[in-house]
This record gives C-alpha cells, structure tokens and sequence, in this order.
C-alpha cells in the first residue's frame, strides 16, 4: 500500500534565497521574552536618530507584537495589510515619536506566526524594499528560538541579544546563541544587559557566556560576544513604560537613557557607518 | 462531495482507462482486468499502480520529487513532536556534464542509474531514496544518530567512489559524489525548504572544498546541561540580581516559546 500525501505547492518549488545578512538591518532578540526587547528597540532607535540616522524599526515579532503598545499607536494599516496585498508597503509605515520610522505588525499577523514559504518571501521582499531607504533597520524580533525569530534574525548583519541578569533570561540567551551559531554560523553576536542592578555586570556577564560557549560550543570559527553596555535599573523606565512614552523623548539625561545614548555611539563606532 | 459509501455498479465501459492502462502497461504492469476480478478490484489495483508510478522517478526507479517533499514533510511533523533525529543528505554527482558532453546522454543515463541502485544499496529499507532533479539525489534517513549519520555518508561515499559503471562493452566509468546533510531541527516545527536549504549549503561546502566529500551541518547539541548552567552562574554573585521586577510593557512571551522550555521539552 502506498502512502501518498498531496504535496503542497510550497513544499514543490523550494525558493531558494540563501541566508545572506543584509547589510544596514540589525535585529534585536532575547532568549526570553518580557527582558525588554521592544523597549530597547525603540529608545535605541531615537537615540540613533539624535545621531543622525534615518532609522526604521520594523516589528518582526509577528506572532505576538507589541511595539504599537509601547509606541502608543495604533495604525489603521499595518504588515498585515501589506502581507494580505491591501495596502502598499509605503502606506504602512509610520512616524514614531522620537523621530524614526515604525512598521507594525499588527494583531492579524498571529497567523503569520508560522513560517512559510509564502511568509519567508514576503518578508524577505518588505525587508529588500526598505533597506535602501534607511540607514538603519532595526527588527524588532521576537523570543526564543522559532523559526520565525531564526528567519528574522538570518536576514540582519548584527545580532543585539538583549537579557536581564536573571539566571532564566541567562539562560535562554545562552541557548539561543548556541542556535544562531549552529544554524546561521554566526560569528560574533552582541549583548546589551537590561535592568542592570550596578556598574560592570553586564561585562561578567559577557565574559562568563564567552568562556561557557568557549568550552562547550566547538566550531570551526570561534563565536565572540561583544558587550554593548548595561542599561541599569531606572524608575524613568517604568515610568515611560507605564505612559506608554518614549523615554527618549521624556527623559533622555536619565541613566537609562544615557546608557542606551553610549550604546547607539557604540553602533556607530562599530557597524553602521556614519551617513554622508 | 460525492457519497462514496452508497456505490452503484462500476461500468468500465463508461469509463476512460485507455491512457491509465497505457501507462501502466508501459511500466510493465498488467494493465487489464483478469478473470474473476471484480471491476471495483481491478479499479482499486488500476489506481494504486497509477499512485505508484506517480511517486516513481522513471529513470532511477527512485522516488521522485513529489514522493520526497511528502516524506519530507511528514518527518518534520514526526520530529516536532517526538524530538527523533532525522538527517537528510543531498547528493550531487561529481563533474556530471562532463560525462555528458565526453560520452553522450546515454552513458550519462547509465550513469545515473548505476548510482541510483548504488545509493538503495547503501541505506536500510525505512530511509527514503530520492531523485531531486537532474544528477542530483536526495535521502531522507528517520532515527539516525550523529554518528550512524556520518558513517551512511561515508559508506555511499566510498561506494561511489569505487563504482566501476559499464557503459560500453569496451569503457566504464568511475565517478564521485559529493555528499551534504542536516539534521531536521529537533525542537520547532520547521519549513521543508528551511531544511533543504541547510543541507545543500553543506553540499555547497563539500563542492567548493574539492568534490567527492561529506559535510554534514554540526548536530545542534541544544541542551544546554547542568554543568553548563552551573557554570553560567559559577562566578556570578546571583544574590545582588534578585532585587529586580519585570517591566511590564514588554509582555512576556508565551512560556512555550522560550528557550529553554524548547530547549529540554
């Protein structure tokens, strides 16, 4: 007896786009969630635009988004539209306070929390139209480890691991390193400690993933970690959080603030070149 | 949709079957209803031959593309939900077109069949052996563990290798394969394509490193064990790191997404 299943049209033509970070586009992620993703994000992304970028945040955590919670907006068109071919990519882009750019996802995108072929290209296509537009993109990626946050984060050149200095976002973190260099070879992945509780953790931090992945994770070229700074604990932060404002924007001399202004100057340094 | 249950009575002569039979016939099947058989029977044995012969790479004899992407997908089903570790390999012939071009389409036809029966001679019955286009070859190898995995490889590799494959009375023909392979990820439910992908990029890197070699993706040891996690925390006065609460903007993911709950499921 035969076993025939009906192969699907996406299981037919395998669209083969290799795995080539594009250049320009950086993706934020976290081995856990709740550790303050989207709230790096997008400070991150105002403190780059005081710099002197053009800088887009795209909400790439498609199954559970919440920019738009911690922007304070709610678009009438979204990802969504431009995923179902409602609305055009430049209608779905917004601006955000702080000065950037934001796409949202928007809530239908749960559906999109699977990834497909369909989804792998029509990302890849949003993601190929806005890059030469900005200097900057951020992906605002989500959790952990599933296909759609590996996708996400396959598509940018540098890798912000963003986690708290709690043994279970420590973790996670870790785990998810250990992915990113398994199946996209990646080579050097930076970490930004949020809720930092005092000065220099986030570098033991960074010293003790480096030397735990050193002896455990054997590839053919070495992963490093690059420690990006420490955004330490700041009752400006909650206080943003809960008006749903952009501590940027309110309060940008506090420490928090200061801490995430030093880590955009280190972008700068580092990966994105200066805009003529 | 049609009520399959309250069936009237087959006529055959009502029905089409002069191409069915022909393409049965042409694979050496009994195309015509014997005696004593049933018309419902012989339909039944009509459409399984045609299921067949619909799965079957016609020159190889393999498994074709379809028949693969099925297999394909169900394993990646199978290995979501019971963590097996399943491997695929893609396997490109090496220097093909040259065979081609020097000797004919002929010999490049015996040539593809030698390593077609070459390849079902190397596996175990359960593994999958595919056609995927071209000189290329696919095989799909459910509950095979890192170690087993690499030896397959190296068994077809070799095996190949030493083929001397019979085209003409008076000139044979040696050849190699090039051999790439990943391992379904064991703890997401995946994409086929994401799969095949990852497996031909190590086919990609066993062809620019030379040809006739084997590059299998790193098994993802994804647990991260106990003396990780110790010495993850070794060295850091964890007592200082309590104080903190969470933000509440950035709602915590589903439990289920994180990592490590992925992780050691």
């Amino acid at each position: 007896m035969i076993d025939l299943l009906t192969p699907t049209a996406e299981s037919q033509d395998a669209a083969k786009v290799p795995l080539k970070p594009l250049g320009k586009v950086l993706a934020v992620t976290s081995g856990k969630g709740g550790v303050g993703k989207t709230f790096v994000s997008a400070n991150l992304a105002a403190a780059l635009v005081k710099r002197g970028y053009k800088v887009l945040v795209l909400d790439a955590d498609l199954g559970l988004a919440n920019l738009d919670v911690v922007l304070n907006l709610y678009p009438k068109v979204t990802l969504h539209d431009v995923f179902t071919g409602k609305a055009k990519l430049e209608e779905a882009i917004l601006p955000a306070p702080g000065g950037f750019s934001v796409l949202l996802a928007g809530s239908g995108m749960v559906e999109y929390s699977r990834l497909t072929t369909e989804v792998r290209d029509e990302f890849l296509r949003i993601i190929s139209g806005l890059v030469p537009h900005y200097d900057v993109v951020l992906l605002d990626t989500g959790a952990g480890i599933s296909d759609v946050v590996l996708f996400a984060v396959s598509l940018a050149s540098e890798v912000l691991m963003v986690a708290t200095p709690e043994p279970t976002s420590l973790t996670d973190a870790y785990a998810t390193i250990k992915v990113l260099v398994g199946q996209q070879q990646r080579q050097t992945v930076r970490v930004i400690i949020n809720q930092a509780p005092r000065a220099g953790i986030g570098q033991a931090i960074t010293h003790q993933l480096q030397q735990v992945l050193d002896r455990f994770v054997v590839t053919e070229r070495p992963i490093r970690l690059i420690h990006m700074g420490d955004i330490p604990v700041d009752p400006e932060v909650r206080q943003a959080v809960m008006r749903r404002q952009l501590m940027m924007q309110t309060t940008p001399g506090c420490p928090a603030g200061q801490a995430i202004s030093q880590i955009a100057g280190k972008l700068e340094k580092t990966v994105i070149p200066k805009p003529a | 949709m049609a009520d399959l249950t309250a069936s009237p009575r087959i006529d055959l002569q009502a029905l089409q079957l002069d191409d069915a039979r022909a393409l049965l016939r042409h694979d050496a099947r009994n195309s015509e209803q014997e005696a004593g058989e049933s018309p419902t029977d012989y339909l039944q044995r009509m459409i399984d031959g045609l299921c067949e012969l619909s799965l079957k790479d016609p020159l190889t004899g393999l498994s074709n593309r379809r028949h693969f992407c099925s297999v394909l997908e169900r394993s990646i089903e199978s290995v979501a939900r019971s963590g097996e570790s399943v491997l695929l390999l893609l396997l490109d012939i090496d220097r093909f077109k040259s065979i081609n071009d020097t000797h004919g389409h002929m010999a490049g036809d015996q040539v593809l069949q030698a390593v077609a029966t070459c390849l079902a001679h190397c596996v175990r019955p359960m593994d999958t052996v595919a056609r995927y286009g071209g000189e290329e070859f696919a095989v799909i190898l459910p509950n095979c563990r890192p170690l087993f995995g690499r030896a397959v490889a190296e068994r077809i590799r070799q095996t190949i290798a030493s083929l001397s494959i019979p085209v003409t009375p008076l000139l044979n023909i040696q050849t190699t394969i090039s051999i790439g392979g990943a391992y379904a990820p064991e703890w997401v439910r995946s994409t086929a394509d994401l799969w095949i992908e990852r497996a031909d990029l190590q086919l990609y890197r066993a062809k620019s490193e030379g040809r006739d070699q084997i590059r299998l993706e790193l098994p993802q040891e994804l647990s991260v064990s106990a003396e990780e996690k110790g010495l993850l925390f070794g060295n850091l006065d964890m007592n200082e790191m309590v104080t903190m609460e969470a933000i509440p903007g950035d709602t915590p993911t589903d439990a289920a997404d994180k990592a490590t709950n992925r992780v050691n499921a």
